[in-house]
This record gives C-alpha cells, structure tokens and sequence, in this order.
C-alpha cells in the first residue's frame, strides 16, 4: 500500500536556513532514508544527506526525526501515522554543512584525545592472555557504530557549546571505561577521565542511553562504573588507604 | 556565545525542540509523585502520632529506630539514648538524613530529579532553560560521590527494618503471631532490602571494580547478581516509595484504631 506523506525537511547550510515542506510518496516496507532518498531523486536533487550501509551498521545516517536523534536507515515509516508530518533536522549538536549533513569532526578530535591500549611494559603482541569473563563487560562497548546519536542528545554539550572543550560525551567516557575495565591496560584512565574528558559534567540523565540504536547500557555500564572507579581514586579514603595498605593489583 | 542548539554554525531551528510526542509527561509525573511522597513523609514524620501499635509490635520504617524517650517504651527495642524530643522532631533523627542522602544520591533519582525539577534536560532533545552547566564538577553536587556511605549506612538502617519485622512476629503477650500488617512489614524490608542492594555503589563495591572477574570468581557471582538487580534499580526505587508509604499508612490506622488488624495465627 502507497501513500502520500507530509515531510519536513531542514534545507540550509551554516549561513542559515529553514524547514521546507514536502509531499513524497511512501511505499510498505520503508524506512525514512527511503523516503530522503526518493525526495533527493523526484523533488530535490541537491538534497545533501550522509548515508552508506542502509543497514544500521554505518552509522553515517544519522538525523533528528520528529525531534528525536535516530538513524533515518532503521527508523521505519510504518511507526508514525499516515497523516501525520514528519520533520527531519541534521543533528542539532554539530555545526551544519548543509541540509542534513553535519560536521562531526569534533568527536574526530575527542577520539584522538583517548590513548590507544596500552599493554603493560614486557608483554607483546601475541602474549596477551584474557580469560573471557574478564573481556565480556568491555566486549558490550566494542557494539559502538559511531553514530554520535549519543553525543548528539548530550545536553552537556548539545546545550551548552562552551562546554565542547571540556567534555568528551558520553562515547568516549564509554570508550575510556572500556580501557579501564581491560585487564590488561597500563595506563591511568580514572585521572584523566575526571580531570581532562570531563566525566563531573555528565549528571547521568541517560539520554545517550535512549537514543543508542545498538542498545548499549551507556550510562550504566560505562559512565557510572567509571564515576565508581573515579571515587575509588579522588573522593573515597578508605579506599585510597587500603590500596596504600594492600598494594594488590584488582 | 550563543547557547546550546542556537549556537552559531549550528542548523537555524527556533524551536526548543521539535518531538512531537508528550515529552512533558514523564518528568510532570516524576515531580508530582515525588513531591506527594516527600509532603506525606514529613507531615508523618514531624506529626509524632499514630506511629506504633503496641499490642501488634508495628512500628512504622518512618519512626525506626524509636530510641527517644517520647516513644513507648515498647517501641524502644534499641534502648532510649535521648530524653524526650521537642513536638515537629522526628522520631528517628539519627537515621532519616542518611535515608534520605541515600535517595538524593542515588543515581535513579539523581536522574529523576534533575530531569523533573532542575529540567536539566527535561527530556531528550528538549533544550534545557540554563544558561550555565557545571555538573557534579562543584558543590554542592560533588558531594554526590558520597553515595557508597550513604548505602552503607542504608545497608544497617535495613537490618534496623528487619529487626522490626522480627518483633512483629512476636505482638505483645505471644511468642510467636503475626497478622496483615506484619505480612506488609515484611514485603516493605524484602524491598528495601532489593532497593538497597541493587544500588549502582553497592554493584561497584562487590565487583564492579576489579579488572580480572576470573581471579576473584566469589566477587565475579555477587556482581553478576547484584547487576542483575541493578537492572531493576528504577522500578524498585518507586516501588519502596510506595511500599514505605503503605506501611506507615497502614500502622497508622491500626495505631489510630481506625481499623483493627486482621490476624492469622495468634
């Protein structure tokens, strides 16, 4: 069955621009990137959208429908109503380019910021041993497509720019309690999740946890074990006097 | 600068946000709820009556432990280390602000109450009405580090809550008896008891902080249960708000004699 739905469309680039009307056919079985994509090839074909796998997989696709952070590949168009209007921004966190392709490169220069695993001095590649109980909490992590839906919705810096220079969001503080949590990763990872990713900002209000499509348990799995871990560190003494007491690897 | 979703290079949008959706449901109905709860918990907690039905042995979790001398001397089962309070003092003043720092700590409510009351952010997507955003980077809000004390002083306050559960199994003049209210004595302390263990603190302190589950396998089977509990923790931090507020309210009437207790065994 075919029908005739309502869309909105954020047509612009970062010197401005607006929402625009449009009325594109949609057919059983489709997503909203069908439907951007028929828009592109009928109506609007210097329509600018960022897309690749169509699989959820990618995640290149990602926008903000009906003012929600989603990837338009996996949302279906049989979950609004035939009459309803569905308005589609570029996501609202990012500096735009144009229509509804954003500048992501702020998360590009967060990546950069986390050092890569690092295995204790003496111990090569091809000698690391895990058992697999050790690895399966960070394994839930590795699910990440970077999307960025999760720094996106962030209010932490989707609402306050300033804070961009301070705050990582939420995927790469999960990124850095993967590290933390690697049995076998030399480095200290609770400092400077605190002191240089900004983890105090985060008020764990699990927005990045919502908006996740891979479903991963953001906030409590990653960032509340790593705000633990940063107490264990910076806020609790009977903890700190009892690794000075012990000195025993955990 | 320009704040948040309006800030230059940013997509031109006037709109807070544009969920269509009633995004504004979830946090109206948290601060509502929570602010019933916290209205009936102080006028019963400053209000001093109808707390304890002696013959049953209830004594309400809102006034536990009774160790002033304005409680019965019955209700005093860990001896009377103050003298009489003045009237709007509650009753259990040594342990109501740890309950309560639990619960402000608590990383559900924590959740829960910015999001309804400082709509930091209201809900996803919806731009929130602040200029300025800290964090938990300052005080008064770093001070929600201090969760694991809270839960550790939440951990004796349960076993406080048993012990009245305990001696409600044994009303006055019996060995062994217990009736309705005991019954809602007992689901209230499993709850709490679920609640407190299922804290993200408690998770952290039993396992969550090791690297190597596979050299501690004792620890490694506690967190995997505890984790399983801390899925739930949201659920359960409402259902003992409720259950807490049942059972004050249902000693409250059996206390009052409003209603008597209906009894199955003694």
């Amino acid at each position: 069955m075919s029908y005739d739905a309502q869309f909105r469309v954020w047509r612009g680039d970062d010197e401005g621009g607006d929402l625009v009307d449009y009325t594109v056919e949609v057919n059983e079985g489709e997503v909203v990137l069908d439907i951007i994509h028929r828009l592109q090839a009928t109506q609007a074909g210097d329509l600018a959208v960022r897309w690749n796998c169509k699989a959820g997989k990618c995640g290149s696709c990602s926008a903000e429908i009906n003012g929600r952070p989603r990837l338009m590949c996996m949302t279906r168009m049989s979950t609004f109503a035939e009459n309803e209007t569905i308005t589609v921004t570029p996501l609202r966190a990012f500096p735009v380019m144009k229509d509804l392709v954003t500048d992501v490169s702020f998360n590009y220069k967060k990546a950069q910021q986390v050092p890569a695993f690092a295995p204790p001095p003496g111990l090569e590649p091809g000698e690391y041993r895990l058992a697999q109980i050790d690895v399966e909490r960070p394994q839930e992590f590795r699910k990440c497509i970077e999307c960025f839906l999760c720094q996106d919705v962030c209010h932490v810096v989707r609402d306050h720019e300033e804070n961009k220079e301070s705050f990582s969001g939420p995927r790469f503080l999960m990124r850095i309690a993967e590290l933390d949590m690697h049995p076998l990763d030399a480095l200290d990872r609770q400092h400077t999740a605190q002191e240089e990713h900004g983890l105090g900002m985060c008020n764990i209000t699990k927005c990045c946890t919502e908006v996740c499509p891979e479903h991963i348990k953001i906030t409590d799995n990653a960032l509340i074990p790593l705000k633990e871990r940063v107490v264990d560190r910076k806020y609790d003494p009977v903890v700190w006097l009892g690794n000075k007491i012990r000195r025993r690897p955990s | 600068m320009q704040a948040g979703v309006s800030a230059p290079g940013r997509a031109t949008i006037a709109e807070r946000t544009l969920r269509t959706d009633r995004w504004w449901q979830a946090p109206l109905l948290t601060s509502v709820l929570l602010s019933i709860w916290v209205l009936y918990a102080l006028v019963r907690t400053v209000s001093q009556r109808a707390y304890f039905a002696a013959p049953e042995h209830y004594l309400s979790p809102f006034t536990s432990p009774c160790v002033t001398a304005s409680c019965p001397p019955a209700a005093r089962d860990f001896g009377t280390w103050f003298g009489h309070f003045p009237p709007f003092i509650p009753l259990a003043l040594i342990t109501l602000p740890f309950l309560l720092g639990f619960r402000l700590t608590c990383y559900y409510y924590r959740r829960a109450y910015y999001r309804a009351f400082w709509q930091s952010p209201p809900a996803c997507g919806v731009a929130e009405p602040h200029s300025k955003y800290t964090g938990e980077t300052r005080f008064p809000l770093i001070l929600q580090n201090l969760h694991r004390y809270f839960f550790l002083a939440a951990g004796v306050i349960s076993l406080v809550n048993t012990w009245d559960v305990v001696q409600a199994f044994r009303p006055e003049g019996h060995t062994f008896g217990f009736g309705l209210g005991t019954l809602i004595m007992l689901v209230n302390v499993v709850l709490l008891w679920m609640y407190t263990v299922s804290c993200h603190s408690c998770r952290h302190i039993v396992g969550g902080r090791l690297r190597n589950f596979s050299r501690h396998p004792l620890r490694y089977k506690a967190w995997t249960v505890v984790s399983k509990l801390n899925a739930k923790h949201m659920q359960l931090a409402w259902v003992t708000l409720l259950t807490l507020m049942l059972t004050d309210a249902y000693i409250a009437l059996v206390s009052s004699g409003a209603i008597s207790d209906p009894r199955f065994y003694n």
